[in-house]
């Protein structure tokens, strides 16, 4: 299973919940798969998905779920520590873990060969870290939700990608939605 | 009121409950001050573009918030100020620590003091200076203007202002 196979079947389970999404073709391809106010599109800023992510649900109630990728969270280190430290259990950091650099066109990361990033996010302090296979990311996910616990998931899955429309939606109408839902649905 | 009492009170008064800071060391009274104050969730970055990362998701959750950081780090953020804060139109008071400026004692700060203003000019990032402990006496109209017009807004404050190193 490949990324989108994976986003496939998470959709059911996170349609409705406020998601974070990666830069390029992840947020492309839940874009083409389940466009959703409720879904934020990184549109540039590689790495900061979990940032964001962690920014959002410190300071509100509603659950938030960062996807992220194996190289973004190379990129931004720094994320997981702070991540640890600053405990939101309305969290869920998803990273599709597929040992490349999956939009720039499948360059190989450190996180395919010997560097193992849920060891690394327990080593960081990460307190509910599961490592999952493609095929289970669903489950995972739903069982998270329902946990109300912080939760670090790194879903193993091949790399490989769909053709994808990029976004033109404006960033400022991507952002201004998904504010308008998230206080909408804070007030209800 | 010390300095670095103003500056958290006019960022309370500015319903600012989230800040996060890498710190400097003209930076440490005020990010102790933010740390103790019981009306800031005070979160420490690894860096800084990390930290505007976290300051753009509080600010979709309906928080302000605002970044601590030292000059250097403009260097380090360009691409998030541009393609994050500046692209979704998101405010952002940054205050900077402006090292490398008269009594420096480190001669590398200078290299990126001399780069600091131009780097916020051609990014369009309104800029003040803070020389004396007066300018401070603007920091609350600076913070009011950054969340009426969502820009991020740079606030540099030097040596003078600090009172030395």
């Amino acid at each position: 299973m490949i990324r989108s196979d994976i986003l496939k079947n998470l959709i059911p389970v996170i349609s409705n919940e406020f998601v974070v999404c990666n830069i390029g073709l992840p947020s492309q391809e839940l874009h083409m798969l389940d466009d959703q106010p409720t879904n934020f599109y990184m549109l540039g800023t590689m790495g900061l998905s979990s940032s964001i992510g962690l920014g959002l649900a410190l300071v509100q109630k509603q659950t938030v779920i960062a996807i992220d990728g194996d190289g973004s969270v190379l990129t931004n280190f720094g994320t997981l520590p702070t991540i640890a430290n600053n405990v939101a259990d309305n969290f869920i950091l998803f990273i599709v873990d597929n040992g490349s650099y999956g939009s720039t066109g499948d360059q190989p990361t450190y996180a395919g060969k010997k560097t193992s990033l849920s060891k690394v996010a327990e080593a960081c302090g990460c307190e509910n870290v599961i490592e999952c296979q493609a095929s289970e990311a669903a489950d995972v996910m739903k069982s998270a939700i329902a946990s109300r616990k912080m939760t670090i998931i790194v879903c193993k899955c091949e790399s490989g990608n769909i053709k994808v429309p990029v976004i033109t939606m404006d960033p400022v109408v991507i952002r201004d939605r998904f504010m308008r839902e998230l206080s909408a649905r804070s007030a209800g | 009121m010390s300095v670095n009492d103003r500056i958290v009170a006019d960022f309370v008064k500015n319903k600012i409950e989230l800040v996060t800071t890498v710190p400097c060391k003209q930076l440490a009274g005020v990010i102790e001050k933010i740390d103790q104050s019981p009306d800031i969730y005070h979160i420490p970055s690894n860096k800084e573009d990390e930290g505007m990362g976290i300051c753009a998701g509080a600010f979709m959750g309906g928080k302000r918030s605002a970044i601590i950081m030292q000059n250097t780090a403009i260097g380090v953020t360009v691409n998030t100020l541009v393609t994050l804060t500046q692209y979704y139109r998101m405010p952002l008071p940054m205050l900077i620590s402006y090292r490398g400026e008269l009594g420096e004692p480190v001669a590398c700060q200078v290299e990126m003091a001399v780069h600091t203003k131009a780097l916020l000019a051609q990014l369009h990032i309104p800029t003040y200076h803070f020389h004396k402990e007066q300018d401070a006496d603007e920091l609350d109209a600076i913070l009011n203007h950054c969340f009426m017009c969502n820009k991020p807004v740079a606030i540099l404050t030097d040596a003078s202002f600090w009172k030395g190193y």
